[in-house]
């Protein structure tokens, strides 16, 4: 359970411009929630994931993750029971550091990176077994530099990086963004079946209307620093892309655009 | 003869500061001057034991921590006080100029007739008459191999991973729940610590310390770095450190044949500086070569 209590956060304070970008925001989020944000550029939705991951400060209000208050946490020690992929491929991966290397990498999140081998043998078949299941053929390039990988198979290997350990909470942050429809929709796929199997309570941030409406139990859309939408359970199910391209419309013939 | 062994010997010797080079430049990607500094403080400590007959041994580990130390000061500066890298690396590198100078009391000190690593007794014992004239290259060969293997072996290792992770892509680190900052600052003392141990052996081999010792040292860390790693690109059984050990000899290489050629020890540092601006140009053509094939 993660939530967010009457969080306030202003850019630019004392100066002319001076934005508020939060007010009194509150959220919260269940255990086993799969939320879909929507909402038009600057609403919000980025810099609330910055705000959960501690990326951002706030000025004022509270964060708590499973009832203990994280809001003057680090980022680092935050990101601990926290995964993150990002919009940009390159984010996730090490380029320079082979397939495996980077499994490694991510396989020890959590504990200590102490002068032991990097590499254990024994972990090797489980990170073949478990690329295999991307369906890319990743699994024969474990010592391949992820650098030379493309964009789709760096996305889903961050996927696959960033779900590795055990974690609370999964933040995606329009991680289909930057990839072809084709390799959107095989990340998608992807990222939903890693939510179910591994039951993660996650929260992702898209532009595709579609992404939204068709995956996750709950649905929230952002503008100017509030949810003026949330929906969850059957009435999210009911949700129609047309539905929420016309609420949409609606907010933004409202605020001038 | 005495020329290529004398190539031989420095361009080992400085091998061993282009692994503390290629740690911050290549895989930290920080640009680290504090070389400058650590360089001449690594000779001003051999020479201070060693002109007060202290064992000579005690020197590279003595040295090295000093190293460390220094290096470990640039990361702090740099991550506690949020200084920019380069600049953290020239603050230490101007206070480290007094530490040195006062560390061995003169600008010049002579360690002629001392025990050193290359002059004592275990060495005229092991080393048969007839090759006493290698004892120097030879003793060089095995440190500055030694101090490679060391590093190869930290590099694989996971503490190494997450370090190269840091140079890499610093989101992914504190993704991993690892502060960037601390993984920053290991790299730097280990850095510094190999080109304090350089310094020591340097100065050991001249049997003097100069406080000019340091100047340019990462430029030519750098050019030995970059030699190294653009010229074995393609080689891949090559190791990456091993890579740079060769670049550091064939830098030495290049220097003592344009001496040869009849420039005088005065161009000594414009020599440096065109053979490093060739190879900055030669290396930065290969990558956009790399580029346009990909």
């Amino acid at each position: 359970m993660l939530e967010l209590k009457h969080i306030s956060k202003y850019y630019n304070v004392g100066t002319v411009n001076e934005m508020c970008l939060f007010q009194d925001f509150n959220l919260s989020i269940r255990d086993g929630e799969f939320i879909s944000v929507v909402g038009s550029n600057g609403s919000g939705k980025t810099s609330m994931l910055n705000i959960i991951c501690g990326s951002i400060d706030i000025d004022s209000g509270s964060i708590l993750l499973n009832g203990r208050d994280i809001t003057h946490m680090k980022e680092h020690k935050r990101l601990e029971k926290i995964g993150r992929v990002f919009q940009n491929p390159a984010m996730g991966t090490c380029p320079n550091m082979t397939i495996l290397e980077n499994l490694s990498i991510a396989d020890h999140k959590g504990k200590s990176y102490d002068l032991r081998r990097g590499i254990q043998k024994k972990r090797t078949d489980f990170y073949r077994e478990q690329l295999s299941l991307l369906n890319l053929g990743l699994e024969d390039k474990l010592h391949v530099k992820v650098g030379a990988l493309s964009g789709g198979q760096r996305q889903a290997l961050s996927l696959l990086m960033s779900t590795m350990t055990p974690i609370d909470f999964l933040i995606l942050d329009e991680h289909t963004a930057a990839l072809d429809p084709k390799t959107a929709e095989v990340n998608m796929e992807l990222t939903n079946r890693l939510v179910q199997e591994k039951h993660l309570t996650a929260i992702m941030v898209t532009h595709n209307l579609r992404y939204a409406v068709e995956y996750g139990n709950r649905m929230i859309m952002m503008h100017e620093g509030k949810a003026v939408l949330d929906r969850s359970g059957k009435e999210k199910a009911a949700t129609k892309v047309e539905d929420v391209l016309g609420i949409f419309n609606e907010i933004s013939v409202e605020s001038g655009n | 003869m005495t020329l290529l062994l004398s190539v031989l010997e420095q361009g080992l010797i400085y091998a061993i500061m282009a692994l503390g080079v290629y740690i911050t430049y290549k895989i930290l990607d920080f640009p680290d001057l504090t070389v400058d500094g650590s360089f001449p403080l690594g000779a001003a400590i051999a020479g201070a034991m060693i002109s007060r007959d202290l064992n000579p041994l005690a020197t590279l580990p003595i040295c090295f921590l000093a190293g460390a130390l220094v290096g470990m000061c640039t990361g702090l500066i740099h991550v506690k006080l949020k200084v920019r890298d380069l600049l953290s690396g020239i603050v230490m590198m101007t206070a480290l100029y007094t530490v040195h100078l006062r560390v061995a009391g003169r600008a010049n000190l002579p360690i002629y007739n001392k025990t050193t690593i290359f002059e004592n007794d275990l060495v005229s014992k092991l080393i048969p008459q007839g090759l006493q004239k290698f004892d120097t290259v030879l003793i060089v060969l095995v440190i500055t191999v030694l101090v490679k293997y060391l590093l190869d072996w930290y590099l694989s290792t996971k503490s190494g991973y997450i370090l190269r992770a840091v140079g890499d892509n610093e989101a992914l680190v504190t993704a991993m729940a690892v502060d960037k900052g601390t993984i920053k600052i290991i790299g730097l003392s280990i850095a510094n610590g190999l080109v304090a141990l350089s310094g020591c052996i340097f100065a050991q081999q001249q049997r003097f310390y100069d406080a000019s010792m340091g100047t340019g040292t990462v430029v030519i860390g750098l050019a030995s770095v970059i030699i190294g790693t653009s010229l074995f690109k393609r080689m891949t059984f090559l190791r990456v450190t091993s890579s740079v050990v060769i670049g550091s000899v064939l830098y030495k290489g290049c220097v003592a044949l344009a001496i040869k050629l009849g420039f005088e020890s005065t161009d000594l540092k414009f020599i440096t500086a065109a053979l490093f601006l060739i190879i900055l140009v030669l290396g930065r053509d290969r990558k956009r070569k790399v580029k346009t094939n990909a």
